[in-house]
């Protein structure tokens, strides 16, 4: 019986393939992405790509990360006297893109046109180089002549890659319009080249006249010449598409935020809107809403977080922030919270937070106060909340004995360890609950 | 005292002429403006008492206003509005010379009562400013602190924390002085000592936030 096949077996498989598992970036760290190749059909991967995207597809492929398949490759390719670079375009026309179906060369087999182009170029580039072999067989001809198959795959990939692949391709062939005057070039090209074909003229001279001298340093001037004259005719295009390549992946990047706050501003927001048309006949839930999407859509925007992700790690401003959200959530009354310093909570400071929400809950619940203020302090003894409304206030001897909010939930909590809790209220005055709480001395974050 | 003479300064139109139908009885509103130049321009020219000063303008911050018009003319008053309570926008203004700091949410008769205060030369603090200055000037000698030139500039006064606790709370200047058996006009000059103090001294938190800012 046949074994499954690889990647069947693959207990990463179920992440899905690199073309599934979203845009770049997101996949984690290269020593990661090393052991979790997906183990599936070969893909080119058109996101990442200097050229066709065939390393990256390797990489994903493979588990490897993209910049070692790179290095790899250049190796092969400077081992190999440059069979790596046909070779690459081979790779090139026949790996299907990722999300693709068909590979380039399926398509080019039936474009006549491009054949021909194809063979007219590399029997031209033939050409040129038997005469060049003829004059001087250096390494350079054994090296340009695997080029022959990669000039005439690039025709064919040209003809028939999707565009995007094709604009790559042009970038590639930029210069060589330009030199033969194929696209427009100004003057400051013009001068360019010229001065790059003054000094490659200079440097060949110089290099073939070394032949006749034997002086060891003069061929060096000449290298250098021919070197400066290449960096010089090619050295911008480089730079543009380092740039362009650069560009394309920042547009990348800002069209998925772009996406990104889409679809916060379609959760929060306009989801909350369609809550307030529906609820437009009652004011107090359209206040309430209109409050907890502010509240939300603020901290997102100014203090990046994220509402929906729960405080790992509750500090004591955060707690003073959940009983301002959830009794306006709850009651509707609005809570204006003010807190000075912060610090780690630890149980005297929970028992402090939740003495102040069942005061807080109280003022909303009773009082009918239109706001609710919370004052919350952190020195360096002590914390302190105040919570105060302008509510009708009460008589605190007229208080049930049955009821236990005050008595237990703040009064208790906060007497048991050690804090203290001073209600100043009468019928008509409001109600100002002081809570303090010692603090054991812990590092504050002021 | 005759209804104060205000200049708006605000880019959304909307909320121009919202403040000027609510605010309009109470304040005469001599001129609005959209964007910093046109600001400037107008506030030189009619000299208004206040100017109630949004922190955010296409143009630049709002501080550019308050700078641009302070040397020139000194005896009008800037109130800043914003819709945000970034302790950043707070100091930027109040740094730049404003006299007070209120958030959009603030209701109309605060809104006119803010502006008659800081027309007649007091600061206005919203209950979040408090907050923020507090915070700023905790714990006597902060440790980041540097060696401060005047330490009587970098700290508060026990009482002027008093005062900036109960605003935070949401108390009104008549309640604190009733609180702590003062008269009104104490806390106001309580809260005006404040306000110097938020402007001249060189506390790191504040210098830094200025200098993020580039307004050092």
């Amino acid at each position: 019986m046949e074994p499954p096949a690889p990647w069947q077996r693959d207990p990463s498989w179920h992440r899905g393939p690199p073309w599934h598992r979203g845009p770049i970036g997101h996949r984690g760290p290269f020593w990661l992405r090393r052991r979790d190749g997906h183990g599936g059909p070969l893909r080119r991967d058109p996101d990442d790509r200097l050229g066709g995207g065939v390393a990256a597809g390797v990489a994903a492929w493979k588990g490897f990360s993209v910049t070692t398949v790179r290095i790899v490759f250049v190796l092969v390719t400077l081992v190999s006297a440059g069979w790596g670079v046909p070779l690459y375009v081979l790779a090139w026309l026949f790996i299907p893109a990722a999300g693709a179906e068909a590979n380039i060369f399926s398509k080019a087999r039936s474009d006549s046109g491009g054949v021909r182009l194809a063979v007219g170029l590399a029997s031209l580039l033939i050409f040129v180089l038997l005469v060049a072999g003829a004059l001087n067989g250096g390494w350079f001809i054994s090296w340009a002549w695997p080029q022959v198959f990669s000039i005439a795959g690039l025709a064919l990939i040209w003809r028939n890659a999707p565009p995007q692949e094709q604009a790559t391709l042009r970038h590639l062939l930029e210069p060589l319009g330009a030199a033969t005057g194929d696209v427009a070039p100004n003057r400051r090209s013009a001068w360019r080249l010229v001065i790059a074909a003054v000094l490659m003229a200079g440097g060949l001279g110089w290099l073939f006249s070394a032949h006749a001298s034997l002086a060891l340093l003069r061929p060096l001037g000449g290298v250098l010449l021919v070197i400066a004259a290449i960096v010089l005719a090619l050295g911008p295009w480089w730079l543009r598409i380092a740039r362009d390549l650069a560009l394309e992946r920042q547009a990348k990047a800002r069209a998925e935020e772009r996406v990104d706050i889409a679809s916060r501003v379609h959760d929060s927001v306009l989801q909350t809107l369609a809550l307030i048309q529906r609820r437009a006949d009652d004011p107090q839930k359209v206040v309430q809403l209109a409050r907890l999407q502010e509240r939300e859509l603020r901290s997102w925007l100014f203090e990046g977080r994220d509402p929906n992700e729960a405080d790992e790690e509750l500090t004591f401003a955060g707690g003073v922030r959940q009983i301002q959200q959830d009794v306006e959530a709850t009651y509707g009354v609005p809570v204006e919270a003010v807190t000075v310093g912060d610090c780690e909570l630890d149980e005297n400071l929970g028992a402090l937070i939740a003495a102040a929400r069942e005061a807080t809950v109280n003022a909303a619940k009773w009082s009918g106060a239109s706001v609710i203020s919370l004052f919350a302090e952190v020195e360096a003894g002590e914390a302190s909340i105040v919570v105060r409304d302008r509510g009708k206030g009460f008589d605190p001897e007229a208080v049930p004995a049955d009821r236990k909010g005050l008595a237990e939930s703040v009064h208790g909590r906060m007497a048991r360890r050690g804090g203290t809790a001073i209600v100043t209220t009468a019928p008509g005055e409001g109600t100002k609950v002081t809570l303090k709480m010692p603090r054991t001395m812990t590092a504050s974050r002021t | 005292m005759s209804a104060p003479r205000v200049v708006l300064v605000d880019d959304h139109g909307l909320f121009r002429s919202g403040v000027r139908a609510e605010l309009g009885r109470q304040v005469e509103v001599v001129g609005e403006a959209d964007d910093v130049q046109p600001a400037i321009d107008l506030i030189a020219s009619v000299l208004p008492d206040v100017v109630l000063l949004d922190v955010h303008l296409p143009g630049g911050g709002g501080q550019a206003v308050v700078q641009a018009i302070k040397a020139d003319h000194p005896e009008v008053r800037f109130l800043a509005l914003s819709a945000s309570d970034a302790p950043e926008d707070v100091i930027a203004v109040i740094r730049a010379g404003a006299r007070g700091y209120v958030t959009k949410t603030i209701s109309t008769a605060e809104l006119a009562d803010a502006v008659r205060r800081v027309a007649a030369g007091d600061a206005v603090f919203s209950h979040r400013l408090a907050g923020f200055v507090l915070d700023a000037f905790a714990g006597g000698q902060a440790s980041d602190a540097k060696p401060s030139f005047d330490p009587e500039l970098d700290q508060l006064t026990g009482r002027e924390r008093e005062v900036l606790r109960l605003i935070a709370q949401g108390y009104t200047y008549k309640e604190i002085a009733r609180e702590l058996y003062i008269s009104v006009k104490t806390v106001e000059s309580h809260v005006s000592s404040v306000l110097r103090k938020l402007q001249l001294s060189t506390r790191h938190q504040l210098t830094r936030w200025a200098a993020e800012r580039r307004l050092t």
